[in-house]
């Protein structure tokens, strides 16, 4: 039983209020993710759940016991650090053993917790180097490592994989995936990358400004965003937004008009917005698709092409001149200049009023499409 | 032909600028090591080859005889010329131009020589006896501890005592932190000479006077220490002293198993600084330390030095005492010191 | 097995401490266990550094030849006046304390003497070991080495190759000319009090100007060379203009530890003949602690007077680093 709760938590530097009373739960065995752009308080929120940073106001509780006033050491955490922080000028057998060391484990029962972190980590035949004799990846499993053998109630991880090269990184997710699968314990994982977020989460947390934007299991999120900052974070690449009019709303629909006059239908609750209201529609690249001139759409010049082969990507000048990006699968015909409609299903549009907050969608997921 | 040694790496052909050079540094060497060397090897001389003038380069010591009938060893000659040349004979007193000889053969009877037609009789003699005298009548051995206690305990305190207060500037924020900075750096800038008077009252109302201790506190707590120390501990990654306590380390353990192992260069650095410090000192001992038995091995020097005008043999013997430690220190450890000193531009 | 040694004595002072350490960090939480870190440190300074400099203004101003402050009574400015006591600055004969005033006079020639020649010598040396030869190394160390020795051994090595039957009058003699008594006659003394300080000291001076040279970028003297500098134009207008914050550096610290000059001379020559190599520092020590009756007071407002001097000295520096930055 740890999971972790957090009660109205702020955190000021002096008179800077950089955490606005967040509130929190997270279960047990859970792996949840905080994500959000550099500054928006992830990883002092991280650290003061460690222990690291001093809680201003608000309760911390870990496996229902309030924990603000413990020492990090106390709380029955372990952390990977970014940097990965392994003692220099100690062994990775002495790295993993210095915490056990410091609770005055028996000698025997150290041995035994770094055989069996070495060994699911493959560290065995690194244990007498020193961490500098080590590539990226083993230093990062030796930190995990570090963690493992504490077996502490919750896992912290601390933006883990930014040191490392884009494919060691989804080598190591796929590590850590598994690592949370076998021994279940909570983890609690802060990165910039919304990529390992999506694809490693139980529940991604959205950070920004201090504040909580939204939470949900990642496929929530990337299917409705509460707002537009949700949307445009969560997706890749970014949703597109286009400036539009409404035309006529209700609790069926939404008729639009875009800047270049063309009308426009989403199937987004209507309720709220009156005609002539300025409103945001925003499209993901990968629900939009060069159409017959006459289709729901919008119209665009292509500026540039990549063909990946399997996918394609067409950057484009949309209606106004604001950049669209159109994400196809296989190969495409299109050249430089073409003039194309680019067909927008009303099912997965998503409208957002001015001061951000997303008009409710009324039929979700991808079956639709 | 020896261009190849003399010239500039990398570079054919070895200019008149290059010659200036070699010249310089030449005589550079000459009077660097030259006036160390001098006293090296007089101090092998026995006192009667000290008093010879003008001096010999090697330790060739004038002969001294016994004969019988003369209380005194006295010096022996060979003459070159006159009557009795090719002789042997020992000198036993000087008349104006002439001296008065005596063949050891037969001490009766005495010569008269001219003493421009002798010359000394040498043998190759290290002199020993004045190392040992030093040993066995001056009580080397004691100020040599002397020196070695304080030089040992003051270095162990500053170096303890620097990285602590360093590792509390480096790795914590706290209120007044960059108060306490500015102070003791400040200090950096009052020289330890201008508070001597009052400096010695606080001594002295310890009960400090005469004893190692009085030499020892005042030097330990040096501004340029805690200086060189807190800008290397700034380098480590304050991550991994997170990492550490997560791993239970108490704060202690934090700073005695990770900062200063990881620190230790910086400290071999203060470690070099203090034992020449304290080992050269002189002004402060001289000052709190008045009794000969607690003297440091610089003020005996000092003492020896005036009282014994005469007597140079053990007094050299025992300057090259004095500077063999940091000599050998140096011999070893030349590179670091010099880097390291330049690094941080104190001494 | 030495190193099994080294290892159980430092994790046995570990232990030693742990206990009370760990204490000390739950009695006072986290953050301000920097301040018992800081304590042994900050004690120490306060009590030898500190406090000795308050106690300094009360030595000043208080007369009498007791150390114990409650025994001596208060006389203001006295002292000062008593050393400032002159008909003329620039005759030493017309002062109340004219000691004092030689002392001075010494200092200032001392000063003028020993940092003008010794920042020659060291940056030749410098710049001529920065060239790209052979056994550098061996050359540097060779100039550091005199650094090392203790001021007292330095002082003996130089008494006794210039002593009356000296090494260096053998040689003069052995030349044809005659033998001086270098440390009886006031000007020569003099003269063997500079070259020996600069001798002992030159070799820090030249480490710090080599490191300057060896931080100025070698492109800069690639782009001279391709430019057809000559080599003597690239020295006056490359080498000593990048050189000059260091430059700054040396002439600061040697001039204030040129005005705190006395160990070596202290043995050398004792600060005689007469009065001719005593120095300010001297000065201070003869008046405090050598003879009787101790004159703390004077000592102490004579260590004032100093202790402005190098402050006017310290604070041109930082005037000129400053310049120095805004220029570049």
């Amino acid at each position: 039983m740890a999971g972790v709760t957090l009660n109205g938590i702020v955190k000021e530097y002096g008179a800077v209020r950089v955490i606005h009373g967040v509130d929190l739960e997270i279960a047990d065995g859970e792996f949840c993710v905080f994500v959000g752009p550099s500054g928006c308080g992830k990883s002092t929120l991280l650290r003061m759940i460690a222990g690291l940073e001093e809680i201003t106001d608000g309760d911390l509780m870990i496996g229902g016991d309030r924990v603000n006033d413990q020492r990090a050491s106390e709380r029955g955490l372990a952390m990977v650090f970014q940097t990965y922080a392994l003692y220099p000028h100690m062994s990775v057998r002495a790295n993993l053993a210095f915490g056990l060391e410091n609770i005055r484990m028996a000698r025997a029962e150290i041995d035994s917790r770094v055989a069996e972190a070495a060994r699911m980590l493959q560290l065995e035949p690194y244990l007498d180097r020193k961490p500098k004799a080590l590539s990226g990846g083993q230093r990062q499993r030796v930190a995990i490592g570090r963690a493992v053998v504490r077996e502490p109630k919750v896992f912290l991880f601390d933006e883990p994989l930014s040191n490392l090269d884009a494919e060691l990184r989804v080598t190591m997710r796929g590590e850590i995936a598994a690592l949370h699968r076998r021994i279940g314990n909570t983890m609690i994982y802060v990165t910039h990358d919304q990529v390992e977020a999506m694809t490693m989460a139980d529940r991604i947390v959205v950070l920004r400004d201090g504040r909580i934007e939204q939470q949900g299991a990642p496929i929530d999120l990337y299917n409705r965003p509460v707002n537009k900052f949700v949307a445009g974070f969560i997706g890749s690449p970014r949703m597109n937004f286009i400036a539009c009019e409404v035309v006529e709303a209700d609790g069926s629909g939404v008729q639009l008009r875009d800047p270049s006059g063309r009308a426009l239908l989403a199937h987004v609750d209507g309720r709220g917005l009156n005609p002539g209201n300025k409103v945001e529609l925003g499209v993901r690249p990968e629900h939009l698709h060069p159409v017959g001139a006459d289709e729901n759409g919008i119209t665009a010049t292509v500026e540039n092409i990549e063909q990946l082969g399997g996918e394609s990507y067409l950057y484009c000048h949309g209606p106004d001149g604001v950049d669209v990006t159109v994400h196809m699968t296989g190969q495409t015909a299109l050249g430089r200049g073409a003039q194309v409609v680019l067909g927008v299903t009303p099912d997965l549009c998503h409208i957002f009023r001015p001061d951000g907050i997303a008009q409710p969608r009324l039929r979700l997921g991808e079956a639709v499409g | 032909m020896f261009g190849w040694i003399l010239g500039r790496r990398g570079r054919h052909g070895f200019d008149l600028t290059d010659w200036l050079a070699f010249g310089f540094l030449g005589l550079g060497v000459v009077l660097m090591l030259g006036p160390v060397l001098w006293l090296v090897l007089s101090s092998f001389k026995t006192e009667a080859a000290l008093q010879e003038y003008p001096p010999k380069f090697l330790p060739l010591a004038p002969i001294e005889r016994v004969v019988p009938g003369y209380e005194q060893p006295l010096q022996m000659f060979t003459v070159t010329a006159g009557e009795h040349a090719g002789r042997e004979l020992a000198q036993v007193r000087r008349i104006g131009l002439n001296a008065q000889m005596v063949d050891p053969a037969n001490p009766e009877e005495r010569l008269n020589v001219n003493i421009g037609d002798r010359e000394p009789l040498r043998e190759f003699g290290v002199a020993t006896e004045n190392y040992t005298g030093v040993f066995s009548r001056f009580n080397f051995m004691l100020y040599f501890w002397n020196s070695t206690f304080i030089t040992i305990v003051a270095t162990v305190l500053t170096v303890l005592f620097n990285s602590m207060a360093a590792f509390a500037l480096a790795k914590y924020k706290f209120t007044g932190r960059n108060a306490v900075f500015v102070l003791i750096i400040a200090t950096l800038m009052i020289p330890p000479t201008i508070t001597l008077v009052p400096l010695f009252l606080v001594i002295s109302q310890m009960g400090m006077v005469n004893s190692h201790w009085g030499v020892i506190w005042p030097a330990i707590a040096t501004p340029t220490g805690v200086f060189l120390l807190r800008q290397y501990m700034l380098t480590i990654p304050d991550d991994l002293l997170d990492a550490a306590r997560m791993d239970h380390a108490s704060e202690w353990r934090v700073y005695w198993k990770i900062v200063l192992p990881l620190s230790a260069p910086a400290l071999a650095v203060l470690v070099i600084f203090s034992v020449m410090w304290r080992w050269n000192e002189f002004l402060w001992p001289l000052i709190v330390l008045n009794r000969s038995e607690v003297f440091t091995l610089q003020l005996a020097l000092n003492s020896f030095q005036g009282e014994l005008q005469t007597s140079w043999s053990n007094l050299l013997a025992m300057t090259v005492l004095t500077l063999l430690p940091i000599t050998i220190v140096f011999a070893f450890l030349q590179k670091y010191i010099t880097q390291g000193i330049a690094q941080s531009g104190v001494k | 097995m030495l190193k099994a040694t080294a290892t159980q004595l430092y994790d046995g002072a570990f232990n030693l401490f742990e206990r009370p350490m760990l204490a000390l960090q739950r009695l006072f939480g986290q953050s301000r266990i920097a301040w018992v870190f800081l304590l042994p440190n900050l004690l120490i300074f306060g009590l030898f550094t500190f406090l000795p400099i308050i106690l300094n203004f009360v030595f000043a101003t208080t007369g009498g030849d007791r150390i114990l402050l409650d025994d001596r009574p208060f006389v203001g400015a006295e002292h000062f006046a008593s050393l400032l006591d002159c008909e003329s600055y620039f005759d030493p004969n017309s002062c109340h304390r004219d000691l004092f005033w030689r002392a001075v006079g010494n200092t200032g020639w001392f000063v003028l003497m020993q940092v003008g020649f010794m920042i020659l010598f060291s940056l030749i040396t410098a710049l001529i070991l920065n060239r790209d030869i052979v056994l550098r190394g061996f050359f540097r160390a060779v100039f550091f080495y005199p650094v090392l020795l203790s001021p007292v051994v330095v002082a003996l090595i130089w008494k006794w190759i210039l002593q009356r039957n000296g090494v260096l009058n053998a040689g003069l003699e052995g030349a044809g000319f005659g033998t001086i008594n270098w440390l009886l006659e006031a000007d020569w003394a003099f003269f063997w009090v500079v070259f020996v300080s600069i001798w002992c000291n030159m070799g820090f001076y030249v480490l710090i100007l080599l490191a300057g040279l060896q931080s100025i970028p070698t492109d800069v003297y690639e782009a001279a060379e391709m430019d057809g500098t000559p080599r003597w134009r690239s020295l006056l207008r490359i080498t000593l203009p990048l050189l000059m914050p260091t430059m700054l550096v040396v002439m600061v610290l040697s001039v204030i530890r040129a005005v705190q000059a006395f160990d070596e001379i202290y043995v050398l020559t004792g600060g005689g003949p007469g009065s001719a190599t005593t120095l300010l520092i001297q000065y201070i020590y003869d008046v405090g602690f050598a003879t009787r009756p101790r004159l703390y007071g004077l000592a102490a407002a004579a260590s004032l007077l100093m202790a402005g001097v190098l402050f006017v000295l310290t604070m041109m520096q930082l005037a000129a680093t400053r310049k120095q930055s805004g220029d570049n």
